[in-house]
């Protein structure tokens, strides 16, 4: 009996062995395709000095690219100005969309409403935000200038994105507006999953609302803040459309990022080769922010299901 | 129930946290408000009154002529409001075909990743998965040089083909989550009763986890809706143009035509908004499913 089923399961481990590599197979081709083919062409496309044109025959430079890049100033303060924008928009979105969820979770009147309105911010499209803000940005006749001169807290119209410092938290601003509602509902959904008890218990213990808040509720939602933290992380790391549409880059460089720089090389100065190498640069340390965080943050014993 | 914040007090200290609490509420929803509106009131005036200090908030002649010049054939003042409604076209059709082969393809691998335990699966999904790291700026070089060579720039198809990069990896991990739900028994029953692993896929689980299907269907036709570099470095032309690029060359190449931008930009924001709204419970379970049991 014991032999017969043995047989029998190991026919059937085959036969589903087969069925499950037909069943990935679209995938994988797709994948192939457009994914891993692409990312070892640019390693590739990284060691040569190349441009955009089909014909010309590429000149091998070793690790030329990568050591030219590691080499200029303007590399380094393109990885400060995005480490900046990195840390900034999703620090205060973590921050407000903890503070946001834990305001639904609460339930006071009107939550339901809150709750739906958050989902208006994060389905316009990016580029439709950027255009927004751009607009209320606006130096002549901007609603950021209109607003804030009625309030009596300026006197007259301010150019507000000439500044480098100054263009690039009012960036920003425009990139928290559309991505704490991401971070909120997130939160607000795992919240909605949390036992009661706990901090009943911690309460009938004497602890105050905030030890309860430190010490109960948050390490309970660590699983969710990772996933949120990653995923915000590795967007906010490559930001791209919104930089291009309030700032293109400017003024000076100020809100030049990382994938932007990319962006500049390949497409304005024709530097492929150069323009591979950076990114993938953008790609390990993506992958290495990811890991880090998995690192410190997730304790599969606490997982949720 | 009770939020950290609410402090043991008598009666009239929680009526005064419910209504600290609902000025909160009142702060977020002017914060999430306020640029909106703007949007749209810029886009409902004219451009006379836009251009003008102080700042008339409330426009004293409302139009909808920017709408029209937009959306009516033939009344078009201007080439970029008669070509808008095209990339409105081209928007749709992109959105909807990675739509459509993701899912289509993605349940298929999420499936045999998390049900059929065979050699590789589980390094499989780890893989799939990982390739969300990588950035479309990364892969983008090597797929011109590709659609070059075939000759799809500045067609439908290009997108169509490029945006699988990240809508299928999406989907395959969003459907994992999904079918990971669904308890094992109800797939023991049908496999028992001499159902092939196919036909446990159409007949049991897909139908069960219909919901996770519409909520990654959302999922991908927001991110593909959403899309913006790849339609900039692969389409130039009309013919394959976006939204999200019509849009960005309002503020480029034309003399900055403000009410055109804002009505262009209401009526991008138009299906990704609605649809999410309609469709709410199924966002809130997808952000779940992703967060919670990725």
């Amino acid at each position: 009996m014991a032999a017969l089923r043995g047989k029998t399961s190991l026919t059937l481990r085959q036969r589903d062995t087969i069925i499950g590599l037909l069943l990935i197979a679209p995938s994988l081709v797709i994948i192939f395709g457009i994914v891993l083919q692409p990312i070892l062409s640019t390693l590739y496309l990284s060691f040569f000095d190349a441009d955009l044109g089909l014909g010309r025959t590429n000149i091998f430079l070793g690790l030329g690219n990568y050591l030219d890049l590691l080499a200029d100033p303007v590399f380094w303060e393109t990885i400060q100005r995005t480490l900046y924008f990195t840390l900034v928009s999703v620090g205060v979105e973590l921050v407000l969309g903890l503070g946001i969820a834990q305001l639904i979770h609460a339930h006071p009147p009107g939550w339901r409403i809150l709750r739906a309105s958050l989902i208006i911010p994060w389905a316009v499209p990016t580029i439709v935000n950027g255009t927004m803000w751009r607009w209320i940005y606006n130096a002549d006749y901007g609603a950021l200038n209109g607003l804030l001169l009625q309030l009596g807290i300026i006197d007259k119209y301010i150019p507000w994105l000439t500044k480098p410092f100054t263009a690039m938290n009012l960036v920003i601003l425009a990139d928290i507006w559309h991505s704490v509602p991401f971070i909120a509902l997130i939160l607000q959904a795992a919240l909605a999953t949390l036992p009661e008890e706990l901090e009943e218990a911690a309460e009938v213990d004497g602890a105050t609302p905030w030890q309860r808040f430190w010490f109960v509720r948050l390490p309970l939602l660590r699983a969710a803040i990772l996933v949120a933290l990653v995923i915000r992380t590795v967007e906010a790391f490559r930001v791209f459309d919104i930089i291009y549409v309030i700032t293109a880059g400017g003024p000076a460089f100020g809100t030049v990022t990382i994938s932007y720089l990319t962006y500049l090389e390949t497409f304005s100065f024709g530097n492929v080769g150069r323009g591979s190498a950076l990114s993938f640069l953008i790609s390990i340390i993506t992958l290495l922010l990811a890991f880090i965080y998995i690192r410190f943050l997730y304790r599969p014993e606490e997982r949720m299901e | 129930m009770t939020g950290w914040w609410r402090f043991r007090m008598p009666k009239s200290g929680a009526l005064l946290n419910t209504a600290m609490l609902t000025v909160l509420v009142l702060l977020v929803m002017v914060f999430i408000f306020l640029p909106v509106l703007w949007l749209i009131i810029s886009s409902i005036s004219t451009r006379a009154e836009l251009l003008s200090v102080p700042v008339h908030w409330i426009p004293e002649n409302p139009t909808l002529e920017n709408y029209i010049s937009i959306l009516v054939p033939g009344s078009a003042t201007s080439e970029v409001a008669r070509t808008f409604k095209i990339t409105l076209r081209n928007s749709l059709v992109v959105a909807t075909s990675v739509t459509f082969i993701s899912l289509l393809a993605g349940s298929l691998a999420a499936y045999a990743l998390v049900r059929i335990r065979f050699r590789f699966s589980e390094i499989l999904l780890i893989g799939i998965i990982g390739t969300r790291m990588i950035p479309e700026v990364s892969l983008v070089i090597p797929l011109y040089i590709l659609a070059a060579r075939i000759g799809i720039i500045n067609t439908p198809l290009v997108l169509m083909a490029t945006y699988l990069c990240f809508s299928l990896p999406f989907a395959i991990w969003l459907l994992a989550a999904f079918f990971q739900t669904i308890p094992l028994e109800l797939e023991d029953a049908a496999r028992i009763d001499g159902c092939s692993r196919i036909r446990t896929l159409f007949q049991i689980i897909l139908p069960i986890s219909a919901p996770g299907l519409v909520s990654t269907a959302l999922f991908v036709f927001l991110l593909a809706w959403d899309e913006f570099f790849f339609a900039l470095i692969f389409t130039s032309t009309v013919a394959a143009k976006t939204v999200p690029v019509a849009i960005a060359e309002f503020t480029g190449r034309y003399v900055v035509d403000v009410t055109a931008m804002m009505t262009g930009g209401v009526l991008a924001a138009i299906p990704p908004v609605v649809l999410a709204l309609i469709f709410q419970r199924y966002i809130v379970s997808g952000l779940t499913a992703g967060a919670v049991k990725g």
